[in-house]
């Protein structure tokens, strides 16, 4: 009376068949689709009816004033807060809000790299590679010599920290910035992650701190993976960006490809959306 | 390069400085009152009188280590130490009653947990309120009376968690005196040092001390750990409250108030970090240790008990005033900032996050 049939739908949920997850990276054509995505923080709404696609290896850059809703959209799209209103779509399957968490984001192959929350800063490194996922026993106790030992590689092979005298036991607060932004991004790339979300990795960077983080965007585009990177600096985000998609005040107002606008131009373009705004 | 990632000496050995120092006071009282510290049976009174203090730092050690802080472990001493004493005395429950004084003090944790995680006051001011109101319960329910057990210790419960096994073993008489609660706590504080060092519950409460923002972005469940935290305290406030019940034969209400400051210093001396992020259970123990021992060496050495407090609170304020400087240097600036004093020398980031801290909670 109760089976459930391939494709039947349930609370409106699509039910598929189990083989149909066997091979999760391979036939879908948007790592993520949002469509009418809404956010309210009590009377403030946050994100207005928010359209966005990502493709399977595009580098969507995402731009906008502060205060657009660049960040909150991430959140959503990452796990870290529910949605008001709206469906998102995970490689083209629909994904039940009240599910979606940072963990199940992560087993989505979806990972993010924050500005400044994406490490703790007293914590030794190799806590900070594996914490929310540690290798633990069934008791929940950590195989710490195994999680040390994977650090190491991480650190030495993925992030190139050869010879620097940062060890797996080092604090982060002892790290540079862009050190910092290196363990990041290594550890995301550890676990291969198909979607990468970079939220403003170079804000309060020294220079040439920059250029490696940008250089690390170039790498995830090379290695068949897909990035979201929300960047204040518009030379920065046009230089490494396939897309660029503009936010005001919570709703998506443009999609540019760089190809077709300069820096300057897009300059221009952004200042002039903000005094018709004001105006 | 090297210099700046060196790890100090005292990040090395767990506890390196309260150690040091507790050796150096063990050897002060040695000296100035060698008829008490060179004895045994100091040394087995505070095995009796020291492990319900070592439950409740341990217990603040992850609460502190997670960034929050509890002030109603006293009212759960005394609300839990009734639930115990009623039920053990007037309605002879035996283990049961045992069982029922945990399940009051974990339930009250829990509360305090699901206030402060899920209705988001700030821990200070939500333990504050419960502080007052389990007490208060604990009297209305007491009428103010204080129940001795008179006999308890023909008891099954008394002889297992109090009781004194080699009472009458061959040997020096100090054997005579060693009590069972010195074996529990002991028990419990390797348990729990695995839990905070080796498991993944211990790892999420140094975390979510570090930054709440971090750990829910790298998946961790902040309220429910946090819950946990304040339910674990509980159930060890709990345990405290049996043991001292047991130990003294009596139970009132007032009993578990002068651990509110002597708890909070142990933990503090330890050197587990007033801004959470870094615990030590060592340290802690070691802690305590030393607020006991100085209890006792100042009387034992002459001086009035009123000086107890005196030289406890300059203990406990250099022990912060080093662990500022010495240890934890960057966190200087932060501590200025949030005290109302700029530092030239801080670093502006570490400034960030503490208001970023202050505007979440």
């Amino acid at each position: 009376m109760y089976a459930v049939h391939s494709g039947a739908t349930i609370f409106g949920v699509v039910v598929i068949e189990a083989d149909n997850h066997t091979h999760p990276s391979s036939g879908f054509s948007d790592i993520v689709r949002m469509e009418g995505v809404q956010k309210y923080f009590g009377a403030i709404h946050a994100l207005r009816d928010v359209n966005l696609k990502v493709g399977r290896n595009e580098i969507v850059g995402l731009i906008g004033d502060n205060g657009a809703g660049k960040s909150t959209l991430i959140k959503v799209m990452t796990g870290v807060l529910p949605p008001s209103a709206g469906r998102l779509f995970v490689r083209d399957q629909l994904i039940d809000p009240a599910d979606y968490s940072v963990r199940m984001a992560h087993d989505l192959s979806i990972e993010t790299v924050y500005q400044d929350r994406s490490l703790a800063d007293k914590q030794p490194l190799w806590r900070n590679f594996f914490v929310g996922r540690q290798i633990t026993n069934r008791f929940g106790f950590i195989d710490i010599k195994k999680q040390k030992a994977i650090a190491e590689e991480i650190l030495l092979k993925s992030i190139g920290f050869r010879g620097v005298g940062i060890t797996v036991d080092s604090a982060v607060s002892q790290l540079s910035g862009g050190e910092r932004q290196g363990i990041a991004i290594g550890r995301a790339m550890y676990y291969d992650a198909d979607l990468i979300v970079l939220d403003e990795p170079t804000a309060a960077l020294a220079v040439k701190e920059v250029r490696k983080v940008l250089d690390f965007v170039g790498k995830i585009r090379s290695s068949g993976r897909a990035c979201v990177y929300i960047e204040h600096n518009l030379a920065h985000v046009h230089e490494v960006a396939d897309r660029l998609v503009v936010l005001d005040r919570g709703a998506v107002v443009a999609e540019i490809k760089p190809e077709d606008m300069t820096v300057a131009e897009l300059t221009d373009f952004l200042i002039t959306l903000q005094h018709q705004a004001d105006g | 390069m090297a210099d700046r990632l060196a790890i100090p000496i005292t990040r090395r050995i767990e506890g390196l400085p309260i150690i040091v120092v507790f050796v150096l006071l063990l050897g002060l009282f040695m000296t100035t009152a060698p008829q008490v510290f060179l004895a045994p049976f100091i040394y087995t009174t505070f095995l009796s009188t020291l492990p319900p203090l070592i439950l409740l730092a341990i217990g603040l050690t992850f609460v502190i280590g997670s960034g929050e802080i509890d002030l109603s472990f006293p009212a759960i001493i005394g609300f839990a130490g009734f639930v115990f004493a009623v039920s053990f005395k007037e309605y002879e429950l035996g283990w049961f009653s045992v069982l029922a004084g945990l399940a009051a003090g974990t339930l009250v944790g829990f509360l305090n947990g699901v206030l402060i995680a899920k209705v988001g006051i700030p821990s200070f001011i939500t333990t504050l309120g419960t502080q007052f109101l389990w007490f208060g319960m604990a009297t209305v329910l007491s009428g103010g009376k204080s129940y001795a057990l008179r006999g308890a210790h023909q008891t099954s419960v008394w002889n297992v968690i109090v009781g004194r096994p080699l009472t009458g073993v061959d040997g020096p008489g100090w054997l005579w005196q060693l009590p069972m609660q010195a074996l529990w706590t002991a028990l419990i504080v390797v348990f729990l040092w695995f839990i905070l060092n080796r498991h993944r519950f211990g790892e999420h409460t140094l975390f979510i001390g570090d930054s709440n923002d971090v750990s829910r972005v790298v998946g961790i469940d902040v309220d429910r750990e946090k819950i946990k935290i304040f339910t674990l305290m509980g159930l060890l406030a709990a345990m405290a409250a049996i043991m001292l019940t047991l130990e003294n034969k009596n139970y009132f209400g007032n009993q578990g108030q002068g651990y509110l400051l002597t708890a909070i210093a142990s933990v503090l001396i330890g050197g587990t970090s007033i801004f959470g992020g870094r615990a030590t259970i060592i340290g802690t123990v070691f802690g305590c240790l030393i607020i006991g021992m100085i209890e006792a060496g100042l009387v034992a050495s002459g001086l009035t008990g009123a000086w107890v407090r005196t030289i406890q609170g300059l203990v406990f304020l250099f022990a912060i005033i080093f662990y500022l400087y010495v240890d934890e240097p960057q966190k200087r600036a932060a501590f200025f900032t949030r005290f109302g004093r700029s530092d030239e020398a801080a670093p502006k980031r570490t400034a960030v996050s503490i208001n970023q801290r202050e505007e979440r909670s």
